[in-house]
């Protein structure tokens, strides 16, 4: 008969190792906090101090961008079709649905389309990154360029830091226009409003304003994930469970940071500009 | 020539390497001897700048590598190559951009003349019309060998080989040896190779070096250690259980390497 295992008790009871252990993972913190930093400093100093690779940029892009398309297609139209029915739910009992153009297009282009954007591709590629420097790190490959007089930063990432940035940044124009396409098919094909007046009301909703706010955190957003990617592929050790740690705390990190920037630089555009 | 003078490394408390002192001449292939875990990868790439040593210094015809930068670090890279301990290739690329990895980062060589060259190196490696394969449909035996054909494209002055025959055919081991040997004969050059096979050790060595506990305990020619009175070094080099050097020693070890991984 098994015996019931109750020496977790006692590791939860344990103070002192409780106290250890958070003090190796606020330490653990700071580290990785740090070294992203550092990764992103010498990234922007590689990127502009030595002329990119630039074929094997276009080889990240495609991977990155094109095809990231599917699935950023499917996440924004139905993302566009759900806001525009909860929110023609919520605007009928102000008998105000015309409204619903507005706050799709406001919705979308503001927060969802960067923000749902780069999770999807902080989760396809920022995953992918961490697996793939992070497998040649544990297999000495990342040595070996460097025995090769080759740059690491260089060589791998800056082709993907350049085109992340730029293939979210696009992706988030692109994210955005499907997500207003899902309201606009919704509100017309089963809300019945005017398409005429969709479109119309969409687009004076919209100043420039929104846009580049919007696009201006897909920015950051690429950075995040391309960086985040790297530093934890670099930091992968001890084989493939080490790489298989690397993958998901790329994806943890990525994803917490994009919450906690989106919610800073909102703040920042309504309390500032 | 390349010094190794009082070379201290730690992995947080790990003390790997205790103060490694070592010389050795140009143009002689100095073999260094150790048990698994015993730091020979971690001094190798000390030697090549890979590492930084938390003290004491390396000196590479009288520079210091860990104190110069980066452009003056790659322009000692070029002249020299590494076998890593797994071939270490890149595995988005073909057998023919790993092997002349180094002539299309850093040459302006036209790509025939690129593609020559890298067919020769796999001649002498024993190898051919595999340019195009990727790592991965190659053996184990092949990619060290492939690994050993990138290290050697840019004929470097010194070559450091991490355990080039562990894993091969006593065969492919011989014919590896015979090629560190050719290298040193032929072209000169000065040569480390780490590696727990004793018949290899003896083949290709000039001198033998002992990396025990984080320093050198044995040094001297082949025929030297081979009559030595050492009871660490007899007991190493006849491969016994028995001796100063006991299997908990290793248990030791590695339960502290393992602590080191973890907490990392
Ligand atoms: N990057 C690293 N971080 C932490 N510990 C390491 C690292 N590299 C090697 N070590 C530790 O140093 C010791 C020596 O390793 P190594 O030089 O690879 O041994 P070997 O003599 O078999 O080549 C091992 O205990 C290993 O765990
Ligand atoms: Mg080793």
């Amino acid at each position: 008969m098994a015996r019931l295992d109750f020496s977790f008790l006692k590791k939860i009871a344990n103070v002192q190792k409780w106290l250890e252990n958070f003090g190796d993972a606020f330490l653990g913190f700071l580290e990785d906090t740090g070294g992203i930093v550092v990764l992103f400093w010498k990234t922007i100093v590689m990127t502009v101090s030595k002329t990119p690779r630039w074929y094997s940029t276009l080889e990240q892009s495609f991977k990155i961008g094109v095809l990231s398309l599917p699935l950023v297609m499917l996440t924004s139209l139905f993302t566009g079709m759900v806001l525009c029915l909860q929110s023609a739910y919520q605007l009928r009992i102000f008998a105000a649905e015309q409204f619903t153009a507005d706050l799709v297009a406001l919705s979308v282009t503001r927060e969802l389309g960067p923000v749902l954007t780069a999770m999807m591709v902080a989760g396809r590629v920022g995953a992918s990154m961490a697996a793939e420097l992070g497998t040649m790190k544990v297999t000495e490959q990342i040595d070996a360029l460097d025995s090769l007089a080759t740059n690491p930063i260089h060589f791998l990432v800056v082709p993907r830091f350049i085109a992340t940035v730029s293939m979210l940044f696009l992706l988030t124009i692109y994210a955005d226009l499907i997500g207003m396409l899902g309201g606009f098919l919704v509100a017309v094909f089963k809300l019945g409003i005017s398409q005429y007046i969709y479109i119309n009301r969409s687009f004076s909703a919209l100043v420039m304003k929104d846009i580049y706010t919007g696009l201006i955190k897909s920015v950051v957003f690429g950075v995040i994930i391309s960086i985040v990617g790297c530093y934890y592929g670099f930091k992968a050790r001890g084989g493939a469970e080490g790489v298989g740690h690397a993958t998901t705390m790329a994806v943890v990190v990525s994803f917490i940071l994009i919450i906690v920037f989106d919610t800073f630089f909102t703040a920042l555009f309504y309390f500032v500009f | 020539m390349i010094e190794i003078i009082e070379l201290n490394k730690f992995f947080n408390q790990h003390h790997v390497l205790r103060g490694v002192n070592l010389k050795i001449e140009t143009g002689e292939t100095m073999v260094i001897i150790g048990r698994s875990g015993c730091g020979k990868s971690v001094l190798l790439k000390h030697i090549i700048g890979l590492m930084k040593p938390d003290s004491g210094k390396i000196l590479i015809d009288g520079v210091n590598i860990s104190e110069i930068d980066e452009a003056e670090v790659n322009h000692f890279r070029t002249q020299i190559g590494m076998l890593f301990q797994g071939a270490a290739l890149f595995d988005s690329h073909t057998v023919r951009e790993n092997v002349g990895f180094s002539l299309y980062e850093h040459t302006h060589l036209a790509a025939q003349e690129i593609d020559s060259r890298v067919r020769e190196k796999l001649r002498l490696v024993g190898l051919s019309g595999i340019e195009d394969l990727m790592p991965a449909e190659l053996s184990g035996g092949m990619k060290k060998r492939v690994g050993l054909a990138r290290a050697i494209c840019t004929d470097p002055k010194i070559i450091l080989y991490d355990e080039p025959t562990t894993g091969l055919d006593p065969i492919m081991a011989d014919a590896i040896n015979e090629l560190i040997i050719r290298m040193q004969k032929r072209l000169q050059v000065t040569s480390i190779a780490v590696t727990h096979d004793m018949s290899s050790a003896y083949k290709i060595g000039t001198r033998i070096a002992m990396l025990y506990d984080g320093k050198i305990v044995a040094l001297g020619t082949p025929d030297e250690i081979r009559q030595t009175n050492d009871p660490l070094v007899k007991q190493f080099i006849t491969g016994s259980a028995r001796g100063p050097i006991t299997a908990e020693e290793t248990q030791k070890y590695s339960v502290v390497a393992d602590q080191n991984e973890t907490s990392v």
